[in-house]
């Protein structure tokens, strides 16, 4: 992307400009929104979470007394009477970065203020997470039907069964609430509250297309997310 | 340099129609401040007192909404102490207490104190008060989640304190809230107490990311023209970079937090190890207790300089402005306090020397921890090279600043002992460790705290408090916490434990009896001083000298507003434009001994006032 005008003050490339723009006035990110700056902070927060998560799922996967599952065996699913291991994990996964492809698009037609195909391309992103979250729930079901808990697992390791849904489960809410807000901005830009400025419900500020890549950011950080998380308990 | 002044060049020469300032046509071209990048903040002004005072955009409503519901649950904290030191000084008139109750005192004293009162007052309180109108920005950049924040920590707080109602009670496990023993029978509050222990917390997580996040882009990304991050005053750094810890540091206490509850309620055993409860074999095994301290203290380290940082910013600038000279090295004490900050995440595991982790790991963090010491030092130099040959008013804000620089002096020379392996294993869990901390931690940042009180009342309320009732309150406060405090080392020292209810009949410590009274007798008295200043402060707002514009002759935004007390906007119609950093005091030449951070270089050329 090249750089916002802004009257007054002359852009410099490499890490000059970057001390450049630090040592100025007013902003310390040129031209950026404050709710993109926002939402990237909250990221790192969010990092810090998951790594914390993923962290304590390392320690307690390496100390525990009993043995640990066989990812290959325990995710896999039964076609046709032979086991696939990684089968749903794959779908699921694909469908997840098809979402963050979608939610791009949707970013790019905002920019463009091409409303219709923004609205829907969001629309195809909410629903790319929903049946995402709709195999996880299927996936959960599999594995509580086989008699795997948080606090036990037939399999080996109770400790499984507790990263397991904790984390994925933290993932998931991830997710749903990224599905919710999805939609929420589907309508907004389907309804045009991005063209008219129409004030929001609850912050009674106007709306700008700017929100949808604030909102695509954190889809995408979703995404990565859940590629740590599937590196982790599929792949380890 | 010489690129950067040829820029300066171009840019005047090109837009000096669009400049501001001069109202009578030509402005001189060193007073030149590029436009505005952004357009004005759209607000929502309130219009029923309900929008106005309750749920209220406003970011210095909701300052002081923070400032009163976190010094509420402060005052219940120092009642809490109040009865442990009942109990440690005078047994026998405190027989309604058991060593239950004592636990869950201790347990909820220290959490209040730490986390829903001063994290809470730092940053929800002076944060919000102060960012926006010291960096010159309307308000916060997100009113409405500013808002919400608030709201969170008012659920957080009310859920904390729900935990008093319950069957069990609160939780009595310490403020570190370790396990196995916090959520097994025996310990008192673990069942619906700790629970709500961590609920609590969650949310007051939740909360505070909201409030957080408002301060880091208002100081990022809104800052008023002229206004670079090194003209900020050291108030909004140390707030600043305070609140990146607790964005960073805050997520370890989350996990752990959501972790522990699991354990609880669904019998995980994130943490729990095979384990017995009274003769009986547990469900629970295969966990790691010491997981949950590293979680916890890569929080709780942190934790520290989030309540530090505020108080060294803040300290700082009431120093400056009551001893009319500038801060002595300015960008050294910014580089201090994010030189801090960032080691700050480097030395947690300096709180479980005697957890049996390994010993390369003690010698680590004794190493980084030691190495805190020098920015730290480097920014009491500092404030006594501030001091030296000032013009120093000996008002109640300088005695409580100076009070600060003396205690924070006692406690960071007492952490060096700490921070040693070696010295820290015979010295932990005793009462030496309770004497570093509170104050190094407790009492030095309620001194700035105290201090910013009587620096910024008159900008809330618009009336000075009573000098002579705030003299009698530094006095109790500070001989007081003496009184506490320095036998407290000396308790340590005999070997007297930290956290036991009574000491029985050990006879090495019956020579304590006596202290243990006395240092009760002036916990007593200095929790009774504090409400010297709510009287101060309940009868300044009515009958208090009204302050007018300016009173201490400051030079930061803040008093710089067209209505005292500032309005919702801050500003009126035009936002200040900065030209100089907030410390030109008693600069030789200029008129009167203060150049506020508005006054443009025109009018002082004639002084030495030098270029910031």
């Amino acid at each position: 992307m090249s750089d916002p005008k802004i009257e007054g003050y002359e852009f410099k490339p490499g890490y000059k400009g970057m001390a450049r723009d630090t040592a100025s006035d007013q902003t310390m990110f040129k031209g950026v929104h404050w709710g993109k700056a926002m939402m990237w902070i909250f990221l790192l927060s969010d990092t810090f979470i998951f790594s914390c998560f993923l962290i304590s799922y390392m320690k307690g996967r390496g100390s525990t007394t009993v043995e640990w599952p066989n990812p290959s065996e325990v995710f896999a699913l039964n076609v046709g009477g032979v086991p696939v291991p990684l089968l749903l994990i794959a779908i699921m996964t694909f469908v997840l970065i098809t979402s963050s492809g979608t939610m791009a698009l949707a970013v790019k037609y905002g920019y463009e203020r091409n409303r219709k195909m923004c609205g829907w391309l969001i629309l195809a992103t909410a629903l790319g997470g929903l049946t995402f979250v709709g195999m996880q729930a299927f996936e959960w079901s599999k594995l509580i039907h086989e008699g795997v808990r948080p606090w036990t697992n037939p399999f080996g390791a109770p400790q499984f069964g507790s990263f397991f849904f904790m984390i994925t489960g933290f993932h998931g809410t991830h997710v749903s609430i990224g599905v919710i807000f999805l939609s929420i901005y589907a309508y907004k830009t389907l309804a045009g509250h991005y063209d008219t400025g129409k004030r929001g419900w609850f912050t009674s500020m106007k709306g700008n297309y700017v929100e949808i890549e604030i909102l695509g950011l954190y889809w995408h950080f979703v995404d990565l997310v859940w590629v740590f998380i599937f590196a982790f308990f599929y792949l380890w | 340099m010489s690129e950067d002044f040829n820029d300066n060049k171009t840019i005047q020469a090109q837009s000096s129609e669009t400049t501001s300032g001069g109202g009578a046509g030509v402005t001189p071209d060193t007073d030149y401040v590029r436009p505005a990048e952004v357009a004005d903040q759209d607000l929502y002004h309130g219009h029923s007192f309900i929008t106005k005072w309750v749920f209220c955009q406003d970011a210095k409503v909701i300052g002081v909404q923070y400032f009163l519901l976190a010094t509420f649950t402060g005052i219940i904290g120092l009642i809490l102490s109040w009865l442990m030191r009942l109990q440690l000084g005078f047994p026998e008139v405190a027989s309604f207490m058991t060593a239950e109750h004592y636990y869950q005192f201790v347990t909820m004293h220290g959490m209040i104190m730490v986390v829903y009162f001063l994290t809470a007052l730092f940053l929800g309180g002076f944060g919000n008060y102060l960012i926006p109108l010291m960096t010159g920005a309307r308000d916060m950049v997100f009113p409405y989640v500013n808002m919400v924040s608030f709201w969170m920590f008012f659920i957080a707080v009310g859920v904390l304190l729900a935990s008093f109602f319950v069957p069990g009670g609160p939780t009595g496990s310490g403020w570190t809230l370790y396990p196995p023993q916090s959520i097994l029978e025996g310990t008192p509050g673990s069942g619906m107490g700790i629970i709500l222990m961590l609920i609590s917390l969650s949310l007051f997580v939740i909360g505070f990311t909201m409030g957080g996040l408002n301060y880091l882009i208002t100081v990022l990304q809104a800052r008023t023209r002229g206004m670079t991050l090194m003209r900020m005053p050291l108030t909004v750094w140390g707030i600043f970079t305070a609140t990146v810890l607790a964005m960073l540091a805050f997520p370890a206490l989350l996990v752990s937090s959501i972790m522990m509850t699991l354990d609880k309620i669904l019998g995980t055993s994130f943490f729990m190890p095979t384990i017995l409860q009274a003769g009986e074999v547990l469900e629970y095994g295969g966990g790691s207790p010491i997981l949950f301290q590293h979680l916890f203290w890569f929080f709780g380290h942190p934790e520290v300089y989030i309540v530090a940082l505020p108080a060294f910013g803040i300290v700082s600038d009431l120093i400056s402005v009551h001893s009319r000279k500038n801060i002595f090295g300015y960008r050294m004490m910014v580089w201090a306090i994010v030189v801090i900050g960032a080691l700050s995440f480097f030395v947690w595991a300096h709180h479980m020397y005697v957890s049996g982790m390994h010993p390369w790991f003690g010698f680590f963090f004794a190493t980084t921890t030691l190495i805190i010491a020098v920015p730290t030092a480097l920014k009491v130099y500092n404030w006594i090279l501030t001091l030296w040959r000032g013009n120093i008013r000996m008002n109640t804000v300088m005695l409580w600043c100076l009070g600060f620089i003396v205690t924070f002096v006692n406690g960071g020379i007492t952490g060096i002992f700490l921070g040693n392996v070696i010295v820290d294993v015979p010295l932990s869990d005793t009462y030496f460790v309770v004497a570093h901390f509170h104050m190094v931690m407790g009492i030095a940042p309620l001194m700035v705290i105290m201090g910013a009180v009587y620096h910024w009342f008159p900008l809330v309320s618009g009336r000075m408090l009573s000098e002579k009732l705030g003299k009698w309150h530094f006095w109790f406060t500070f001989l007081g916490a003496y009184s506490i405090y320095f036998p407290m080392h000396y308790l340590g020292f005999i070997g007297v434990p930290r956290r036991y209810f009574e000491m029985y009949d050990s006879p090495y410590i019956t020579s304590a009896v006596e202290l243990n009274q006395f240092i009760s007798t002036a916990a007593f008295i200095v929790g009774a001083a504090q409400f010297i200043l709510i009287y101060n402060i309940i009868v300044s707002l009515r009958i208090g000298k009204p302050a007018g514009k300016n009173p201490w002759k400051a030079n930061s935004l803040e008093w710089l507003t067209p209505a005292v007390p500032p309005e919702h906007g801050n500003w009126g119609d035009k936002l200040p434009v900065v030209h100089r950093w907030p410390y030109d005091y008693s600069v030789p030449g200029a008129k009167e001994d203060f150049i506020p951070q508005t006054t443009p270089p025109s009018e002082v050329a004639d002084t030495e006032v030098e270029k910031t």
